[in-house]
């Protein structure tokens, strides 16, 4: 049912969201390897003067087996404020949430009992090939006219992936997104300048490429993706495609700017064939078009043959393998997860091409092991006023056995920020962990009310 | 203004101030164009736009309701036409669908064509439908030709139209005047009441209201 007053969850600008309150709940993306049980949602206390805090208060089993949740979203975020087809008094209570393995995607009602989600529709992967001619969904986000959908291949062949866009009303699939696509092949991430018509998407690979594992073959033939492309939101259509060059193997996780007024954002890169490296781009206006500029470097870590997984050990070092970034809604810090070395980094971003290093923390990695435990900072996402900082440490279930052979586990960690001056703290009180998730991998949490990475504002 | 009466004349300014009012026919687009290139120019820019695909919308309606009444007989288009505005009340009130529209840099004339399919999606023209049907038909004296009658009526439809919208750009500018210059956005998450489901109530009240009050 419609509001009579718009979602309290719904800020015109970024600037205002920053005033939002703290998230009670989160929830995680939980999977089972061996698809022999049910994947989850599982529901979180983050609330600090609740008993239950930092523990798993709540539960929710999938009805079918082998989806491999991955990454989700909200049905509706603050752009159903925007100005050109305006639906601010639709809730937010729906968490999409797709599985990468099994192309189903789930629609999940949390408003009865927030600690209880209700499983209220699942589209099945034939309606998703079928209508949209696409499979293994991947990236949500709430558009001002539809839901869209990343998705990483072809409805009966390997390719091309691309977006699909559900209804807002009934989540039926509504069809494939793009008019004219180009070139495009290989598909992951998507986000947008909503006030600009620019919409961008970033390149992994097809299920072929990435569903047994990381391809050796694949990546030292430079056949992961290392392209962006900008495309015409209102016309549908590719605009531009910048290469970074080949030897930038998987261009992953977009974060534009918040502040709709901004023509920029960033994008992180997993590594580089020649040092294994991995790397932080930011994209910007140029002219009529985008230019694309490396602005951060985080080179690999010499480790003993010895210590490494054998997919690693002709390299002798450990790659950083930048899998996720994230921009608080401030557009002031940029965070960066190194899942190979088992670090979060901070970066004040206020000037974008100078980003400035403000905080670390280690945990896991494949060498390090901090604190006793495997995986590393994977997805991160950022409360919306920017003071606290969760991370899961699941990256993809095959890719987490060849660089955790010896079992990647399963956590989420909060970190406090100092937002005044940058820097990060483990918060020791919340680590939920290992049988706290049931033997479940832990991939993406998404924040009560929303977060950094699920809203998109059309006012500055 | 064509025999239309002082009430007429209200009643329609009086619709055009509520359409003027509502952020989704258009004020809320020129505060967004406004804040988003920081000049208030691009806001007072946009409405004039805006107003004209408004007007484009209401005065197909008008002309072709005032055209018809002129031209058939009134009780069949009286009863006709207030059961096609319940029924679209009605829809409107039960259905959750929204407009779809992605898509925020755009020309003049794309802005009016915006407005345009804005206001025909929400049936801002059939909103009019008592005040056409009370307004006195054009009768041209002599023997004219039914086409001549038909003329004058949509005549009639079209000043409807402009002394409607006249009132909803002036109610529109004001909103985005003061939204822009004083109040700021923000106040839209509380302010900002499902307008959505007076405007389908008021479609349904002007739809029965058009049946009731016919008078052959």
């Amino acid at each position: 049912m419609a509001r009579w007053t718009p979602d309290p969850t719904f800020y015109a600008s970024p600037r205002d969201a920053v005033t939002a309150p703290p998230e009670k709940l989160v929830y995680v993306a939980a999977f089972d390897r061996s698809a022999t049980r049910p994947d989850a949602i599982a529901v979180v206390d983050t609330d600090p003067g609740s008993p239950s805090y930092g523990t798993v208060v709540g539960w929710t089993d999938l009805p079918h087996l082998g989806d491999e949740l991955h990454h989700f979203g909200w049905n509706a975020c603050s752009s159903a404020l925007c100005p050109t087809s305006p639906h601010p008094h639709v809730e937010r209570r729906y968490l999409i949430v797709p599985g990468l393995r099994s192309s189903r995607i789930y629609v999940l009602d949390t408003k009865d009992d927030p600690r209880h989600p209700v499983v209220v529709k699942e589209i099945p992967a034939e309606e998703l090939a079928g209508k949209a001619g696409y499979s293994r969904p991947h990236t949500i986000h709430c558009g001002p006219d539809g839901i869209y959908v990343s998705a990483l291949g072809g409805g009966d062949s390997d390719g091309p992936g691309g977006i699909a866009v559900l209804d807002h009303t009934t989540f039926q699939v509504r069809g494939a997104w793009e008019r004219d696509r180009g070139d495009q092949y290989l598909a992951y991430d998507f986000w947008w300048h909503l006030t600009r018509d620019v919409l961008v998407s970033s390149e992994w690979g097809t299920p072929s490429m990435i569903e047994d594992g990381l391809n050796p073959e694949l990546l030292l033939g430079r056949e992961y993706g290392h392209r962006l492309h900008f495309w015409d939101l209102a016309k549908r259509t590719l605009v531009q495609t910048v290469d970074l060059g080949d030897q930038y193997q998987m261009a992953l996780e977009l974060r534009p700017a918040h502040d709709p007024r901004k023509e920029y954002g960033f994008l992180g890169v997993v590594t580089s064939v020649e040092d294994l490296s991995a790397s932080v781009w930011v994209w910007h206006r140029d002219g009529a078009g985008f230019a694309v500029t490396k602005v951060i470097d985080i080179p690999a870590e010499p480790a003993d043959a010895a210590d490494l997984p054998p997919a690693l050990q002709p390299f002798g070092a450990v790659p950083p393998l930048v899998t996720d970034i994230d921009l608080s809604v401030d557009d002031r810090f940029l965070y960066v997860s190194c899942w190979g070395t088992g670090e979060l980094k901070q970066f004040d971003v206020t000037d974008p091409f100078h980003p400035v290093e403000t905080g670390s923390i280690h945990l896991g990695g494949i060498t390090r092991r901090t604190k006793g435990v495997a995986g590393g900072p994977q997805m991160v996402e950022v409360s919306r006023d920017g003071r606290r900082v969760y991370v899961t440490n699941s990256l993809y279930g095959s890719w987490d056995d060849q660089f955790y052979p010896d079992g990647v586990g399963a956590w989420l960690a909060r970190i406090d920020v100092n937002t005044e001056s940058g820097g990060m703290t483990l918060d020791e009180r919340f680590f939920p962990h290992g049988d706290d998730f049931r033997g479940l991998r832990v991939h993406q949490v998404r924040l009560q009310g929303g977060d950094a990475s699920s809203d998109s504002y059309c006012f500055p | 203004m064509a025999g239309m009466t002082g009430g007429q004349l209200a009643a329609l300014a009086g619709l055009g101030a509520f359409h003027g009012l509502n952020p989704a026919m258009g004020w809320l687009f020129a505060v967004a164009r406004g804040l988003q290139e920081g000049s208030r120019r691009h806001t007072f820019a946009a409405l004039p736009p805006i107003a004209a695909g408004h007007l484009a919308s209401v005065a197909i309606v008008a002309a072709v309701v005032s055209a018809t009444r002129s031209a058939v007989t009134g009780s069949i288009l009286a009863i006709a036409g207030g059961v096609v505005l319940v029924a679209f009340g009605l829809w409107r009130l039960l259905s959750e669908r929204h407009f779809r529209w992605a898509g925020m840099r755009l020309s003049p004339a794309q802005l009016a064509g915006w407005s345009f399919l804005m206001s025909s999606a929400h049936g801002a023209g059939l909103m009019l439908l008592p005040v056409l049907m009370t307004a006195p038909v054009a009768t041209p004296m002599g023997h004219a030709m039914p086409g001549a009658v038909a003329a004058g009526g949509a005549l009639t439809g079209l000043l409807a139209a402009g002394v409607h919208t006249a009132a909803m750009l002036a109610v529109m500018g004001l909103c985005a005047f003061v939204a822009y210059q004083f109040v700021g956005l923000s106040i839209l998450r509380r302010a900002w009441f499902n307008i959505d489901r007076l405007w389908a109530a008021v479609l349904v009240l002007a739809g029965a209201l058009t049946i009731a009050v016919y008078r052959p």
